[in-house]
């Protein structure tokens, strides 16, 4: 497919260094399905849907702040959407979302609540002012902070507020990856789907650059269960727009 | 019934993974070889690591896939690992190799250990490399000769469509020493956002795969098989069993698979299985198909 306009309708901003860009046309997507966000002229980067008609972004790099800088009635080419999204199960289900990483997580919130789920979720930011979504899942069920500096919720880590006792069906994480590769250490990983980042390139399973092992992140994923990841590249290294392996 | 010896190298079908598809991790060859392929190539590993052009890098347009990657690569340096992982399925894994000029390509192929190299004189879209290399015939021989100097690995050379004439540059590949050429790699094109004006490519231009460009390569085989004695291994716009007999019919020993795969990983396994059910049907060899169209 080739990408859609996609003309800005609002933006909101949601923390100091996150916003939501609102578009005139909706993407119906699985909750974890993702979009190839092209900013003409500048790049082509993959965000994950955080509404039917938004992405909601984090500005750290050059096609973010590109992206920033436009604002209600510019537009944008938009693929997708595209790979997997997450698998509803269960009856009580916990979400694990550290930073931006409440994108996916917070529609699947929406989703799991309208059909009578009960929903808890551990939320993770470097500060309080960078919460993201917090009133959604609030509005969804129950909801714990952590704080990197302790301005909100528990000082540390949101991996700390993961109960020892396991009394959930289903856990759905999204988050840095090194947060993310603790909660898998951590859960049952047959209980637990993970939202993954890698750099992307095609968005649509041919070229291999954005593969975990042999799993491609773009069409197999983002959304893999915990039992796949064990034991992959997953937490120990990604690689780089050249393919180099990076230490995570 | 569909086994064959390429280049010497033993295959269990004449099924091969395209270069720059799923060819950056050990892991994602080695996938695609557990699902049917009978040899994988590597993505372009060139002298430098490389991180290719600024994305859309590849998009899918009415008939085909536009992409101008840039050869974005780890640099061979980076790569014996993933080719070791690769290997670990069983099959032959063929590195395809890129650079500015025969010492490059020498270097690269002196180093490496991989069990066939494709000589990447063909990409469109890299400019210093492949297409700007593949289009002259004086270059494509150096090469070939120097690579077969530099290893006893049997060297294939992958060809450009973009040229007037592609015999002439099959045959230099095949006076250079080539074991094989493989035919075709993508061809130049290009697409515009109407919305916007803006190329939909980040390099503005690329090339062009899959279905839309298999009866130029359909083209290209048949004539290379008339024009060599070196076998011709065919490439361009497969996703299906049919496609692939067609080919082999045209006279190609072996086919690559490449934008197909997107859509099916599987389709390795699809195809063999299709091929045989055809040909035992049909009452016919491999053999009996191999350059059918130009023996009737």
């Amino acid at each position: 497919m080739k990408p859609v306009n996609a003309v800005i309708t609002k933006v909101v901003e949601e923390t100091p260094t996150v916003r939501t860009f609102f578009f005139d046309t909706s993407f119906n997507p699985e909750p974890g399905q993702f979009v190839m966000a092209w900013i003409r002229g500048v790049d082509e980067i993959p965000m994950a849907l955080s509404y039917n008609n938004a992405i909601t972004v984090q500005k750290v790099g050059t096609a973010t702040s590109a992206l920033f800088k436009l604002g209600e009635g510019d537009s944008i080419g938009i693929r997708g959407p595209f790979g997997n999204g997450f698998q509803l199960k269960g009856d009580h289900i916990l979400l694990i979302a550290g930073g931006v990483g409440a994108a996916p997580l917070s529609p699947l919130a929406e989703k799991a609540s309208s059909e009578g789920l009960k929903v808890t979720t551990l939320l993770g930011a470097k500060t309080k002012e960078e919460l993201v979504f917090r009133e959604r899942f609030e509005a969804a069920g129950s909801v714990m902070v952590a704080t990197d500096d302790g301005s909100e919720g528990i000082h540390g880590y949101v991996t700390q507020l993961i109960p020892e006792q396991e009394n959930y069906d289903r856990i759905y994480c999204c988050g840095p990856e090194i947060m993310m590769k603790k909660v898998l250490d951590k859960v049952d990983p047959g209980k637990a789907q993970f939202s993954l980042h890698r750099y992307i390139k095609c968005g649509i399973g041919i070229c291999g650059a954005c593969c975990v092992d042999g799993l491609r992140v773009c069409k197999d994923g983002p959304v893999f269960g915990g039992e796949v990841l064990k034991n992959s590249e997953f937490g120990v290294y990604r690689r780089n727009e050249c393919g180099e392996r990076v230490r995570v | 019934m569909l086994s064959l010896t390429l280049t010497g190298l033993k295959l269990k079908n004449p099924l091969l993974l395209a270069a720059g598809v799923m060819g950056t991790t050990g892991g994602s060859l080695k996938r695609i070889a557990d699902n049917g392929a009978a040899a994988v190539i590597t993505k372009s590993l060139g002298i430098e690591p490389k991180t290719g052009h600024a994305n859309p890098s590849m998009i899918e347009v009415d008939c085909g896939y536009l992409n101008a990657m840039g050869l974005p690569n780890p640099s061979y340096k980076n790569f014996q690992q993933e080719i070791d992982i690769a290997q670990d399925s069983g099959v032959p894994v063929i590195a395809s190799i890129f650079g500015g000029c025969a010492l490059d390509f020498s270097q690269i192929a002196g180093t490496l250990d991989a069990d066939a190299f494709e000589l990447n004189v063909s990409c469109p879209h890299a400019h210093g490399y492949g297409a700007d290399i593949g289009t002259d015939p004086n270059l494509v021989e150096d090469i070939t000769v120097a690579v077969k100097t530099a290893t006893d690995a049997p060297v294939w050379v992958k060809l450009t469509p973009n040229v007037t004439d592609i015999k002439s540059i099959g045959l230099a590949a095949q006076r250079g020493g080539a074991d094989a050429v493989v035919a075709i790699n993508t061809v130049r094109g290009m697409a515009i956002d109407i919305e916007s004006g803006y190329p939909l490519l980040g390099n503005r231009f690329g090339g062009l795969s899959g279905r839309a460009i298999k009866p130029a390569a359909i083209k290209c085989v048949y004539d290379l098989y008339d024009a060599l004695d070196i076998p011709v291994i065919g490439v361009g716009g497969i996703s299906d069993w049919k496609d692939a007999v067609e080919f082999i019919m045209a006279g190609a020993l072996a086919v690559e698979i490449g934008s197909a795969v997107g859509n099916n990983i599987n389709i390795f396994n699809d195809i063999s299985k299709g091929m045989e059910t055809f040909l035992a049907k049909k009452e016919w060899t491999f053999n009996e198909i191999y350059g059918m169209a130009h023996k009737i």
